[in-house]
Parts: structure tokens; C-alpha cells; sequence
């Protein structure tokens, strides 16, 4: 690659061409405080104007995330008139700003507070209230809260959306000092198109797109002594739970957060694994049949909410591609309110099912109204890993020195199978165990199905397998790459069996509702802790070898795609389209 | 006509429908060609509701929170209709201490809207504006594209009645 030679404060650099001086400056360690620029995903919209620079030659100030370095370029980025203009740009942002840092959701992790430490900044002199925007909360969604009171117009919540996602509900509208981000039409976020994803949250610098909180519903059910409060946790959560408390990045922190989850009076601690593994056997089972019988292929995955009401509004010409069962998510709650209070003699209108996940289209996919096959909601509440960090902390609960402690029977057993779930490809690879096992009654000569890991936007991959020959599969996570899957599909080009596709680039170790910061540096250390725990942690790696999923076929569900599992662990789809509905407000 | 039409043809005629699905087919193929049909579209119809934009999005194979975010930042284009005569009451300074925050009284109570508002007639469109550089004629309304200077409240009625 060809480079140009230029000078960032009296130090000889050297940056590819066509590099921002906000990147050469990175590369050598200087630093230059942003609010807008998120490079990952190619979004400078140079907006937020606080990286400002000077450049000899140039009149005025220079926002450095924009403009390109060239040959012999003398940049300035600390002297009196750049921090003087930074602090002022910081000044002018608090200014209509609602100072309400002490209860804001991202107290600690808000980047203007960051910002507003690095430039040194020591008073705002405008008061807020004077000038504060005044713009009602968003919480229509059950996922996601706007408050766009506290937007700093960076814009990256509409890059992610559009350039990652594909889904483009939210748009910068209106001009001039009343620009808002808004979904069209200034519709609330629940009547747009929002899959409910929350990518939107994890590129958000500050309060203004947050989850929706249920920590205070979960308090209370623990504190009824009348309900028996049992949890599930995802995967994704003990791969990433811990940087809640200041651990690295990739720290695999299982024991603790059961231990944490006991202090804080959960009853039962059981595991999403053990019906991700659970997931493996039925979907495994509708694949084979499906081949076997001429049905709909390519099957799709469908564990992942976001995908789905994806699917639903993008691609309801092809639902039946989806396989019909649940979410490790759904499956766990239905079976919660039959199969385990049956067993403890727990009266199920006295359970209460807590999940915790890294996902905050989980909290829709828990109240779609079709989630009630036990009787009852098969799911009651649905935190995130940031929502549990914050409730252990009001617990009072010393996470990062706890012991480790174990899973409660019968549904806390898991294999490595279960445990890869949360990471892009980890669903294949765990279905591909079990299935080559199912039909050739061996196990994979290797069962690392090292093609289909990794951050890799579209992965394929064929596999013998035995009697079936050659299955070729195709993995995809965030959903743009997900549409160059689904648009060969509707050509009739995709000549796979069988497709995994997660919503959340990385795969649900940077779900919605995973830790703040995530990018791709820590994406791939959240991933390698799963596979640590499938490789190194857990003894059994495929899904037909979980032994309380044996007992549980066994003592109740009989078979795969049995009559009680399509009752309780298959489900239907809706067909959403994309249009709006059309409201008549004037 | 089509089923998908029932909502355009709650607000206009089948002609005007065609017209905008014309508009939207001539731009179709070619990238950029959204500001041009909402020019256009802006010009058939006279306003953009949200049953154009919805039929301009899936038209040009765009999210209709872009078609949202043009609209909304280009003040030629209007969500609500326009009227045939758009009078502007300058409120600059000039205007402004010799007498237009009464004009802009006087017009608001006439017509029964407010500034920015159309008259339930579509005849009268209201704007303010913050000057027009004719300070020396203060105060100013302009209709359409005449200036009317020195414009007391008494008199705003019979300005207006030279527009029908």
C-alpha cells in the first residue's frame, strides 16, 4: 500500500493515502477526542466537530475524521486555539444537553462524559433547561427507549441501521436547529419497521437510545415470597457479563454469574444451553425430515428475534424457508411452565421465568402473543447483560471476587454444542455435530467446523455427510449480509441445505444488549471465550450427548418433532410487510 | 384502479395518480432520482403526504425514512397542501416595530390558521418571513410575488380580495 510522509505534533508519521488524519493519528498513539466518527463501519460524517485540528496552511480549524492526509502535511492537534475550540464545541453540545448524568442509563459509560474529560472542560455556562429540546421519550418499543432529548445528532444509529443492518428505520429529518433522528413520519419506533435489534444502543455515544428496563419488575417477583423465580441465561452472557465489572474483555465468568444470580435470590439457576442443545436436536430432526420429504430448503435457523421480524417484514415470501422451531429462548419458558413444574410440583401460575440474554429483541420476541404455549407467558421477563450488571450491582453483590458455583438440575446441563450458540456460526457448526452423528452414527472427524467461524460477513462451506453426500450451508450475521443471502434465495440461486443467520454482526456475543463498548477487537475475544468453554471447559461438545435432554425426551417429550414438542417447541411466523400503517394525525 | 391506490385516491384523482406514477417511472433506473421526483411530485400534486412518499419509496426501492428525511429538510417540498396564494408577512425588524406582528394578526384571525397553515379552502397559504430588504416600505406582505408595502391591518382585505 502506498503511504505519504506527514508531521502530527513535531512527530515524523507515516498513513496510507486516503487515510483521515483522525486514523494517522490513532496509528501512532496521539489521541484526538470524537463523537461521531464510529470508523468500523465507515461512518465520518464529521458531524459532532470536536476532533478539531490545526493544519499549517489551512484556514481555520480542521475536523480530523474527514479530511485526508497528504505529503508534507504539518498537523497540529494540541495547542492553545485547538483545545480552546474543542472545549468550546463540548460547551455548545451540553448546552441543551439534559444534565441528568447522576440517573442516566449510561452514567460511566456515556462518551460525552468522556469527552468532556478529555478536553478538560470546567463549566458550561448555558443552562440546559433554557434550551433543551423539548421532545417526548420513545418506550413504545418493548425493546428499545429513544430519548431524543439527549441526541447529539452523531448520526450512528442511522449508519448501523441502513449500512449494517439494512433496515433503515431511523433518519436524520427536519433542518436547522430542528433536526431530529426519527423514524418516518415521526412515527414511535413500535408502528416503524424496528426489528428491535439494538444495534442502534452499542453505537450510541450517549442516553439516547437505551434498553427498555425491567430491572424493577424482576426485584419485585423476587421479593414475592409467593413466586418461585427461576433463570436462564444465554450463552452470550458469560462471555461478556464480566466486562460489566472492569474484567477483560473475553473473561469466561460462568461460575460467578451463577453464584451472583443466587445472591440475588433467584431460586433456580438454570441454563439457554441446555435448550440450545435441546434447539439442536429438533431443528437437526426438521432438517433431516425436510431433506428426507422434499419440504422447503434451504431451512433457515430461527433462533435469533431480530432475524426473524427481519424475515417478516423484508422477505414474507419466504418464511417457510425458517425452520419452525423456537428460540433456545421460548423453548427454555415453555418448557419451564410444564416440564419443570411438573417435576418440582411447582404450580406454574406460581413460576415466574426470568431470561437473561445479550439481546434486546428477545424482550420483543417474549411478548409476541403466540409465546403462551405452556398456558401461561412462557417467558415473564427478559433482562440484558447490561440490565444484570447493573442489577448486581444494586445487590451489592462483589462479582469480580465471587466463587464459582454450579447449575441447577434439570435443565442446567449443556455441552459445547449449546455453549457456540452465541457466536456467529456456533449454530451450524453445533447442528452439523449432531446431524453427521444422526445419520452416520459417528461422530465428525473433527469436530471443530473451523469454515464456518470467524467475522467474515457471508461463510460457506459444504460437508459430507454420509448417506446425504455433499450439504452445502452458508452461514450469515447482520442482516445486510443476511439479504445477499435471502435476495439469491429469491432468485432461486441459493442451492444450500441448510442456513444460519444471526441478526447481530459478530453473531449475540454483540447483541443489542451486550456491554458498552462493543466492536470487533472485543467481538472476537467474547467469541473465543465460547468456543474456550466448548473446547477446553466442557466435556461434552455435542448436543445428543446432554444427558438431561435424553431423560427429558424420555420422561416427557417422547420424541423429536413429537406431538408435544410441535406444542411446545415449534411455532408460526407473520407475514409483516414493509409498509407503515398509514395514521391520519394531520 | 388497483387496490394499492385506495389510499392516494382518498386524497387525489385517479389523473393525478398517474401522473405521479408516470414521474415515478421516468426516474425509476437512474440513481439520484429522488429530489427530482419530489420536485415533480411536489409540483403535480401540490403537496407530499405520506401515502406519496410511501408510493415514491417502494417506487424508487428506497426506506421511506430517506424519502422522510428529504421532505422534511428542503422547505419547496410540503407535507400538507398548499394554497393557491402564499402570503408572506415580512417580520424583519423594520417591519416588525412599524406594525407586522399586527398584520400577522390580523391575517391569522381572518383566515382562522396560523403562520405556516392553510386556509380550509386551499386558497391562502401563510408564512412569515424575516426580511425581504424592503425595509423603507415597512410594513410588507408579499402575495405570491407582489410586494405590497405600507400595509396597515385595515387595509389587508382589500389586498387580498385582488386574489381569487
Amino acid at each position: 500500500m502506498s503511504t505519504v510522509k506527514l508531521t502530527i505534533d513535531n512527530r515524523q508519521v507515516e498513513a496510507p493515502i486516503g487515510a483521515t488524519i483522525l486514523e494517522a493519528a490513532r496509528g501512532v498513539g496521539i489521541k484526538i477526542p470524537t463523537l461521531c466518527a464510529w470508523t468500523e463501519i465507515n461512518h465520518t460524517p464529521g458531524a459532532c466537530r470536536v476532533c478539531m485540528t490545526e493544519v499549517e496552511g489551512q484556514r481555520g480549524l480542521i475536523a480530523a475524521c474527514v479530511f485526508p492526509v497528504n505529503e508534507g502535511m504539518i498537523v497540529h492537534t494540541n495547542t492553545e486555539k485547538v483545545r480552546q475550540a474543542r472545549k468550546m464545541v463540548v460547551e455548545l453540545l451540553l448546552a441543551n444537553h439534559p444534565q441528568e448524568c447522576n440517573y442516566c442509563v449510561r452514567n460511566g459509560s456515556c462518551e460525552l462524559q468522556k469527552v468532556a474529560e478529555f478536553v478538560g472542560l470546567k463549566e458550561v455556562r448555558f443552562d440546559y433547561t433554557q434550551f433543551s429540546r423539548n421532545e417526548l421519550i420513545d418506550n413504545s418499543s418493548p425493546s428499545i427507549v429513544r430519548d431524543s432529548r439527549k441526541c447529539i445528532e452523531c448520526h450512528r444509529c442511522v449508519s448501523v441501521c441502513e449500512q449494517i443492518q439494512t433496515v433503515s428505520v431511523l433518519t436524520p429529518a427536519h433542518r436547522g436547529s430542528k433536526v431530529k433522528v426519527v423514524p418516518a413520519f415521526d412515527l414511535p419506533l413500535i408502528e416503524s419497521n424496528c426489528i428491535t435489534c439494538g444495534q442502534c444502543i452499542l453505537v450510541c455515544p450517549v442516553g439516547a437510545l437505551y434498553e427498555k428496563d425491567d430491572v424493577d419488575l424482576v426485584w419485585k417477583a423476587l421479593n414475592d415470597p409467593t413466586k418461585h423465580v427461576i433463570v436462564q441465561e444465554a450463552p452470550a452472557i458469560r462471555a461478556a457479563l464480566g466486562e460489566e465489572f472492569g474484567m477483560p474483555p473475553g473473561s469466561l465468568v460462568t461460575g460467578k454469574m451463577i453464584t451472583a444470580l443466587r445472591r440475588l435470590g433467584f431460586d433456580k439457576v438454570f441454563d439457554t444451553n441446555f435448550t440450545a442443545d435441546l434447539t439442536i436436536i429438533e431443528e437437526g430432526n426438521e432438517l433431516l425430515k425436510r431433506v428426507k420429504e422434499g419440504g422447503t430448503l434451504p431451512m433457515i435457523t430461527s433462533c435469533s428475534p431480530g432475524w426473524i421480524k427481519f424475515c417478516e417484514h423484508f422477505y414474507p415470501d419466504l418464511l417457510d424457508h425458517l425452520s419452525t422451531c423456537k428460540s433456545p429462548q421460548q423453548m427454555f419458558g415453555a418448557l419451564a411452565k410444564t416440564y419443570y413444574a411438573e417435576l418440582s410440583g411447582i404450580d406454574p401460575k406460581d413460576i415466574v421465568s426470568v431470561s437473561i440474554m445479550p439481546c434486546t429483541a428477545k424482550k420483543f420476541e417474549a411478548q409476541r402473543p403466540e409465546m403462551n404455549s405452556s398456558g401461561f407467558r412462557d417467558v415473564d421477563y427478559v433482562l440484558t447483560t447490561r440490565e444484570l450488571g447493573r442489577m448486581i450491582k444494586e445487590g451489592g453483590v462483589d462479582f469480580v471476587n465471587l466463587p464459582d458455583e454450579d447449575y441447577d438440575a434439570p435443565m442446567g446441563e449443556y455441552t459445547g454444542a449449546g455453549t457456540i450458540f452465541g457466536a456467529t456460526g456456533g449454530v451450524m457448526e453445533a447442528a452439523l455435530r449432531t446431524v453427521y452423528a444422526v445419520v452416520t452414527g459417528k461422530d465428525l472427524p473433527s469436530l471443530d467446523v473451523t469454515p464456518v467461524r470467524g467475522l467474515e460477513g457471508v461463510k460457506e462451506a459444504t460437508v459430507k455427510v454420509g448417506a446425504l453426500g455433499d450439504v452445502k450451508i452458508a452461514v450469515a450475521h447482520g442482516l445486510g449480509n443476511a439479504r445477499k443471502i435471502m435476495d439469491k434465495i429469491r432468485e432461486g440461486k441459493a442451492d444450500y441445505a441448510f442456513i444460519e443467520i444471526m441478526c447481530c454482526p459478530g453473531g449475540c456475543i454483540s447483541g443489542g444488549g451486550e456491554p458498552i463498548p462493543t466492536n470487533n477487537e472485543i467481538r472476537v475475544l467474547r467469541s473465543a471465550a465460547l468456543y474456550r468453554d466448548d473446547g477446553n471447559v466442557q466435556k461434552k461438545r455435542q448436543s445428543h450427548e446432554n444427558e438431561s435432554v435424553k431423560k427429558l425426551y424420555d420422561k416427557f417429550l417422547k420424541e423429536p418433532l413429537g406431538h408435544k414438542s410441535h406444542k411446545l417447541l415449534h411455532t408460526k411466523y407473520v407475514k409483516r410487510g414493509t409498509e407503515l400503517p398509514h395514521r391520519n394525525d394531520g | 384502479m388497483k387496490a394499492e391506490d385506495t389510499e392516494l385516491l382518498k386524497e387525489f384523482t385517479k389523473e393525478q395518480v398517474a401522473k405521479l406514477n408516470s414521474i415515478i417511472e421516468k426516474f425509476k433506473s437512474k440513481p439520484g432520482g429522488l429530489i427530482p421526483v419530489l420536485e415533480e411530485a411536489q409540483v403535480a400534486l401540490e403537496y407530499i403526504p405520506i401515502s406519496v412518499q410511501k408510493r415514491i419509496a417502494t417506487g424508487l426501492n428506497l426506506p421511506l425514512s430517506r424519502v422522510y428525511g428529504v421532505v422534511t429538510f428542503y422547505s419547496f417540498f410540503t407535507m400538507t397542501p398548499r394554497g393557491k396564494h402564499t402570503v408572506r408577512v415580512c417580520l424583519g425588524t423594520a417591519c416588525y416595530v412599524r406594525g407586522g406582528k399586527a398584520l400577522t394578526d390580523t391575517l391569522e384571525k381572518q383566515f382562522g390558521i396560523k403562520q405556516g397553515e392553510t386556509t380550509p379552502d386551499r386558497m391562502f397559504t401563510l408564512e412569515s418571513v424575516r426580511c425581504l430588504g424592503a425595509c423603507g416600505l415597512g410594513p410588507v406582505i408579499v402575495v405570491d410575488e407582489d410586494v405590497h408595502g405600507r400595509i396597515k391591518p385595515g387595509k389587508v382585505k382589500e389586498v387580498l380580495s385582488q386574489y381569487n
